[in-house]
């Protein structure tokens, strides 16, 4: 079963370096999105994929007899699930932000911050 | 729990640097809007993370590792905090130039200091550094990381400017996108290893085959921890960022967030991989050398006096980079000294660079001139500051450059050698070319005078306290020069610190996990 997911995992990864090369802010935070539960996955199958085991050990053992599901990955994953949540939440913030005060969505022409010559030849550009 | 060595309960002693700021955190948060207890929350907070760190770093000194697993899991299964001579030497020069930043906000003028959490975020912001220094786990490495950048995020926008939004963007999007490779090598590591403990990783991985598999896992530690230090060809979005926000603001990030990843490169590639990732030690030199020379030239060609600063932090990225490359005792006890010397001297520099912008009321280095005349105590301290930075005797910055050529010398890497001599002398045109235009050369007859500028003694002393700190060393060096050789010698045998993290012999160990275990062990 990690074979199917690892296909599944390199997909998803495709998907997000497919997004995160575009010059447009929306399909960037699609992009990083993708990339956070990809990574998610890939912690997820990592830890190996046990079915129908619980993490449970019985009573009077201190290790479990047979193979039982790894719960760290799940911790981790449970872990960077609300850290990517909250960092993306102040990405799609900024990104409105950005929005606002610079009025457009296009990476190419976000220069507020850049020296004057590379302004100007995006101001040359226009023309 | 258990203890490292020392007396009853000296594993305490790691804890508090980190949970100390964190406190104050939450503590000057609660004091919205309050900017005068904010204030002295911070100064205090700060004072008190300093002096835990000068504790755990006498105690480190005298008594080896000091290591502690939370919540008494033994080891590997606790997350573990551990710090050694290096991790303990960085927290207390980290401290203290965050002091003398928040002391120079204090008396600066500008208004968003006064606002909407400048304090609580500096202070989660040192949180977030001194774990990263202190923590011996590597999936809390990761999320120490994403406390310092979710705070750095907070930072870098106070003030709201267009260009600050600009340099935002670029700044959030890919340093995100740097810590979620990070976790992906960290997830990979875990698949092949089964461990997240460093202490532990370095046996788990020197019995794993050596196979491309694992030259993968370090070269995505390379890049993502390489993102994050600002290295070759990976730095760009630094210049693009650190200028925008308040001058304190890239005092900090200068100070700090690039050494963090500097600091997790050496730790990861010394403790987890001591004997594996070739792949990714053979580009590191290349990278390095890249980094200072491309760095040097970017600073001498800047026009914006914060992006030439922003280019010369790159530029010494490259020279610490380039230590670990080598690997020697030498060259890591040139790349500890710099990194030292670099956590002063950059910050310094962003503060000197604020005081000119406000001073000559302009940015660009071609329209400021004139500043000695009404400046002559920052002329001095930049002149002080610049000369440490590009290594000139007898300041700080000589000292570790003569340490890391010497080191290369002997590995024989010439590459080395004229990384560092060249980028020195290109920043030293640098730094001279910023002096003359923005401070000798007299202002043009028909301008304006306007007043000369009117700095607090807390900006001064700040700046001065940072120039004299970098002066002193130069002079004398002997202490630095201690610690850094010890750090090096610790960080060359680090079963020390494996032994002390890992604690006494153990029941159980990840290779009797029930599920990975198997696949470890054949």
């Amino acid at each position: 079963m990690e074979g199917a997911f690892a296909i599944v995992v390199g997909a998803l990864f495709a998907v997000s370096v497919y997004l995160l090369l575009s010059g447009s802010m929306i399909r960037l935070l699609l992009g990083i999105f993708v990339l956070g539960n990809a990574t998610h996955l890939l912690i997820f199958v990592a830890g190996r994929l046990t079915r129908d085991e619980p993490p449970l050990i019985p009573d009077g053992l201190k290790v479990a007899e047979a193979a039982i599901a790894n719960p760290l990955p799940q911790a981790l994953i449970l872990t960077a699930i609300v850290i990517s949540f909250s960092l993306f939440s102040f990405l799609l913030v900024l990104a409105y932000r950005a929005y606002q005060s610079l009025e457009t969505v296009d990476t190419d022409r976000m220069r507020d911050a850049e020296p004057e010559a590379a302004r100007q030849v995006l101001r040359g550009s226009d023309v | 729990m258990f203890d490292g060595s020392g007396f009853e309960g000296a594993g305490w002693l790691v804890v508090w640097p980190v949970l100390i700021p964190l406190l104050g955190a939450a503590l000057a948060a609660a004091a919205w809007g309050r900017e005068r207890t904010q204030a002295t929350i911070s100064i205090v907070v700060l004072g008190a993370q300093f002096i835990s760190a000068a504790v755990l770093f006498d105690h480190v000194w005298s008594h080896g590792v000091v290591a502690m697993s939370m919540g008494g899991w033994p080891a590997p299964f606790g997350i573990a905090l551990a710090a050694d001579p290096f991790g303990a030497f960085l927290t207390v020069v980290g401290s203290l130039v965050a002091l003398a930043v928040v002391a120079h906000s204090l008396g600066a003028t500008d208004a968003e200091h006064r606002r909407a959490g400048f304090f609580p975020l500096i202070l989660a912001l040192m949180a977030g550094v001194a774990g990263a220094f202190l923590t011996s786990d590597i999936f809390n490495l990761y999320v120490w990381f994403e406390v310092t950048l979710i705070s750095s995020f907070g930072l870098i926008v106070l003030g709201g400017r267009r260009e600050q939004i600009d340099g935002a963007v670029k700044y959030a999007f890919l340093n995100l996108i740097a810590t979620t490779l990070l976790l992906i090598a960290i997830g990979l590591l875990y698949g092949l290893t089964g461990t997240l403990n460093m202490a532990d990783l370095s046996g788990a991985v020197a019995a794993l085959p050596q196979d491309s598999t694992l030259e993968t896992v370090g070269l995505l530690f390379l890049v993502s921890l390489g993102m994050k230090a600002a290295l070759f060809p990976l730095y760009f979005w630094l210049p693009a960022a650190y200028h925008t926000p308040l001058p304190t603001v890239s005092a900090i990030f200068a100070a700090l967030l690039t050494k963090v990843g500097v600091y997790a490169l050496i730790r990861v590639f010394m403790v987890v991989f001591p004997d594996s990732a070739h792949l990714a030690r053979e580009a590191m030199i290349w990278v390095a050398v890249a980094t200072m020379v491309l760095g040097a030239l970017g600073a001498l060609a800047e026009s914006d006096i914060r992006r030439f600063v922003s280019f010369t932090v790159v530029s010494g990225v490259g020279v610490m980079v380039g230590g670990l490359a080598i690997g020697t005792e030498a060259a890591f006890l040139g790349t500890i000294f710099y990194i030292v010397h670099s956590i002063i001297v950059s910050a310094a520099l962003f503060i000197a660079a604020g005081m000119i912008a406000s001073a000559g009321n302009a940015t660009r280095i071609e329209d400021l001139a004139g500043l000695y005349k009404r400046a002559p105590y920052l002329s001095v301290a930049f002149l002080i500051v610049g000369l440490s930075l590009a290594g000139v005797p007898p300041l700080a910055g000589f000292w570790p450059k003569v340490y890391l050529v010497q080191a290369g010398l002997e590995a024989g890497s010439t590459i080395l050698v004229v990384g560092i001599l060249l980028s020195g002398f290109l920043t030293l045109l640098a730094v001279g070319r910023a002096f003359a235009l923005i401070f000798w050369r007299a202002a043009p007859e028909d301008a304006p005078t306007p007043p000369a500028p009117e700095f607090g003694n807390l900006v001064k002393g700040s700046l001065g306290a940072l120039a004299a700190l970098t002066f002193l060393i130069g002079l004398y060096s002997a202490p630095v020069v201690k610690a850094s050789t010890r750090a090096a010698a610790d960080l060359l045998a680090p079963d020390a610190y494996i032994e002390a993290v890992l604690g006494a012999p153990r029941a159980v160990t990840a290779s009797d996990d029930p599920v990975l275990g198997k696949e470890v062990t054949e």
